[in-house]
């Protein structure tokens, strides 16, 4: 593959090789996300096996909280591929973190329909009362601030995801008390559909 | 039109397979297992269903197309990946009715003679996911999916499938790269996936729309489908309104409906009533339409016929606070996101073009810029493997097209010229990727 001189690929661009986190330390999959794996293979013809590579790094960011250069020889090891494999996917999907994250992974939604709704007035606030820039964790690990492409709920604009779950209608003047709300109540603080009763979509 | 995918998504529980069951849930599917596949594919065919995921291409003749005669299994992919910007249908069809999809995709597995259909959902819908394992789970225990689905003696698995943040991997070949673990770039086609798809295998990738259309089909029948909406374009249409309108959200409607009444009477009309600027009416890859242009039929061939697309069916709405630089800039930002990198002119030229776009509305364009915006979106459309490289060169080509005015006047004033409250107040950071 060829690179233009000119351009700056490092900062985002999903073909490029990033450079694994090395933590230091031997990952392992606990017993049960080592079961859990084998149950999901099974959903895979033998011949399919690789399929299980986005679950299985599912499972180590659930232990893990990110994929470590260890996790992912540990990967290539339990699906029976190389761990270039496993690298080449880690590498370009935007889900799977290469480094410690903040407890909370605050993503705010950039695209044009949210955008239309104050999604950058929405960044901003939340910039300054997290103090951090979007890519950047704080500094006691609580909050990490992101900006993703669209979540496919746009009539919920500004929509923001926090860990795997939503805020929806964040509006920018709100920003700064879902940060205090997140500090205080964790994710109980969020309000997307998810989290009120099941049978949200009454009114 | 009385709703048919949508009739009863407010109604509590009624995700649920009890309340499915007591509105005539999978009597689609027993119908057509007492059909011959060939039969099924016929009756699909005849009620025209064409697909929802953005292409239109009709559904039966998918299935047809689908290699019958091989001893390799075959497969139906449910493509959930949803993230066509503008676009949300399939969020709420799978959060509240999601055994219609099931027995959609039950029925197409027996179309086509397949015993085992994916479904590929992208991984910001766990809260969804959640919804769908859950429902399957009850679905497999009552015996509607599994061995000896209803004691009619035929076997047939549903297994989910979470993908991991790429816009690319609703690509249909993409999709089935990364169902196979891999990175999700499209493949050279031919051959298609109706021959050689997933692991090689002939396979069907249809929308989760499309899929959850099919049993009222089989119910109903073809003709009452297709007398749902125009000529060609018939049944039910979920609609996404986003943007700058008093009520945004899915609507079904038949697709006799006009672009103008779904913006000002189903959805409410423009925020505090200001003046419409221009309309996306298919998702952001489509070209835009004007306040003029609005009085066509909300049908794929109505809005092709005015030069666009009727795409996935999101329609974002723009009000004169939309400053059309700014809007070209947002979504090459998107498109540089996603490009999966494996096409050079797409890969290479979505930067260039969001570099452009930048100088442009920071002021710092000069009139040479805009042949040079129209001279690399016109070196990616149409020179890549899939239609990314299309979508990614349509806004700069579309704005361009309809309001080069404005872009003149960013480059005459050396500033943006329709600057907006709700945008950005401080200048973007260096590190904005
Ligand atoms: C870049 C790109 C992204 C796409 N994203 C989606 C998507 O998110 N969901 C979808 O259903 N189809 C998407 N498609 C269309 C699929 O390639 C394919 O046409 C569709 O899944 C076929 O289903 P249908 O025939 O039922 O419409 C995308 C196409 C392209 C080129
Ligand atoms: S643009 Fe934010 S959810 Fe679609």
């Amino acid at each position: 593959m060829s690179f233009h001189p000119k351009i700056d690929y490092r900062e985002f661009h999903r073909s490029t090789r990033k450079m694994p986190y090395d933590d230091g330390k031997v990952f392992a999959y606990e017993p049960d996300n080592r079961a859990r794996l084998e149950d999901i293979a099974k959903r895979y013809p033998p011949e399919g096996r690789k399929s299980a590579i986005l679950p299985a790094l599912y499972l180590v960011q659930r232990q893990l909280g990110y994929i470590s250069l260890s996790s992912m020889q540990h990967v290539a090891e339990a699906i029976g591929c190389t761990a270039a494999e496993v690298e080449d996917v880690v590498s370009f999907y935007t889900m799977f973190y290469t480094r410690p994250m903040g407890k909370f992974v605050v993503q705010v939604c950039r695209t044009l329909p949210c955008a239309l709704r104050g999604a950058e007035r929405v960044t901003e606030e939340l910039t300054t009362a997290l103090g951090i820039q979007p890519n950047d964790t704080d500094s006691t690990g609580t909050f990490t601030l992101m900006e993703v492409e669209c979540l496919g709920a746009c009539d919920r604009a500004p929509l923001v995801m926090v860990n795997d779950s939503w805020h929806e209608c964040l509006q920018p003047e709100d920003a700064k008390k879902l940060a205090d709300d997140l500090r205080a109540r964790g994710e109980d603080a969020l309000t997307g559909c998810h989290h009120q009763s099941p049978d949200r979509a009454k009114g | 039109m009385e709703p048919i995918l949508t009739k009863f998504v407010r109604e509590p529980h009624c995700y649920t397979l009890d309340f499915y069951l007591k509105h005539e849930g999978y009597q689609g599917l027993r119908t057509a297992l007492g059909m011959k596949p060939n039969d099924v594919i016929e009756l699909v065919k005849a009620s025209g269903l064409k697909g929802r995921g953005g292409a239109g291409f009709p559904a039966g003749m998918k299935w047809q197309f689908v290699v019958k005669d091989t001893p390799k299994p075959k497969y139906i992919v449910c493509n959930a990946d949803e993230s066509e910007p503008g676009t949300f249908k399939d969020h709420l069809l799978m959060e509240r009715n999601p055994h219609l999809l099931f027995e959609g995709c039950l029925i197409a597995c027996h179309a086509i003679g397949a015993k085992v259909a994916y479904i590929y959902i992208r991984g910001e819908f766990l809260h969804v996911q959640h919804v769908l394992e859950q429902q399957l789970e009850d679905a497999y225990k009552k015996g509607y999916v599994g061995k000896n689905v209803m004691g009619l003696g035929w076997d047939c698995d549903i297994f989910i499938h979470r993908g991991a943040g790429a816009y690319e991997a609703g690509e249909e070949t993409a999709l089935l790269e990364s169902l196979e673990g891999k990175r999700a770039q499209p493949r050279l086609k031919p051959p298609f996936p109706a021959i050689a798809g997933l692991y090689g295998a002939p396979t069907a990738v249809n929308n989760v729309e499309t899929l959850s259309n099919v049993p009222s089909i089989l119910l109903r029948g073809a003709e009452w489908y297709a007398a749902l909406g125009p000529e060609k374009n018939g049944g039910p249409k979920l609609y996404c309104i986003s943007g700058h309108v008093e009520r945004p959200g899915v609507y079904e409607a038949s697709m006799n409906i006009t672009l103008r009444e779904l913006i000002f009477n189903v959805a409410g009309g423009v925020r505090d009533g200001r003046p419409l600027k221009a309309v996306i009416p298919g998702g952001s890859s489509v070209p835009i339409l004007l306040p003029d242009q609005l009085d066509i039929q909300a049908s794929f061939d109505g809005v092709a016929k005015a030069g666009s697309l009727l795409g996935s069916a999101g329609i974002i709405v723009l009000d004169d606070t939309t400053c059309m630089v700014w809007l070209a800039e947002n979504l090459l930002r998107f498109y540089r996101h996603e490009s999966c990198g494996k096409c050079t002119p797409c890969r290479e030229g979505t930067q260039w073009l969001l570099n452009i776009l930048e100088k442009i509305e920071r002021g710092e364009g000069e009139m040479k810029d805009l042949a040079l915006l129209e001279n690399v979106a016109g070196l990616i459309a149409g020179k890549t493997l899939c239609a990314f490289g299309d979508a990614a060169a349509t806004p700069a080509l579309t704005t361009l097209k309809n309001f080069r005015g404005e872009y003149e006047a960013h480059v005459r004033e050396g500033r943006c010229t329709v600057p907006a409250p709700w945008r950005r107040r401080t200048a973007a950071a260096a590190h904005s990727h």
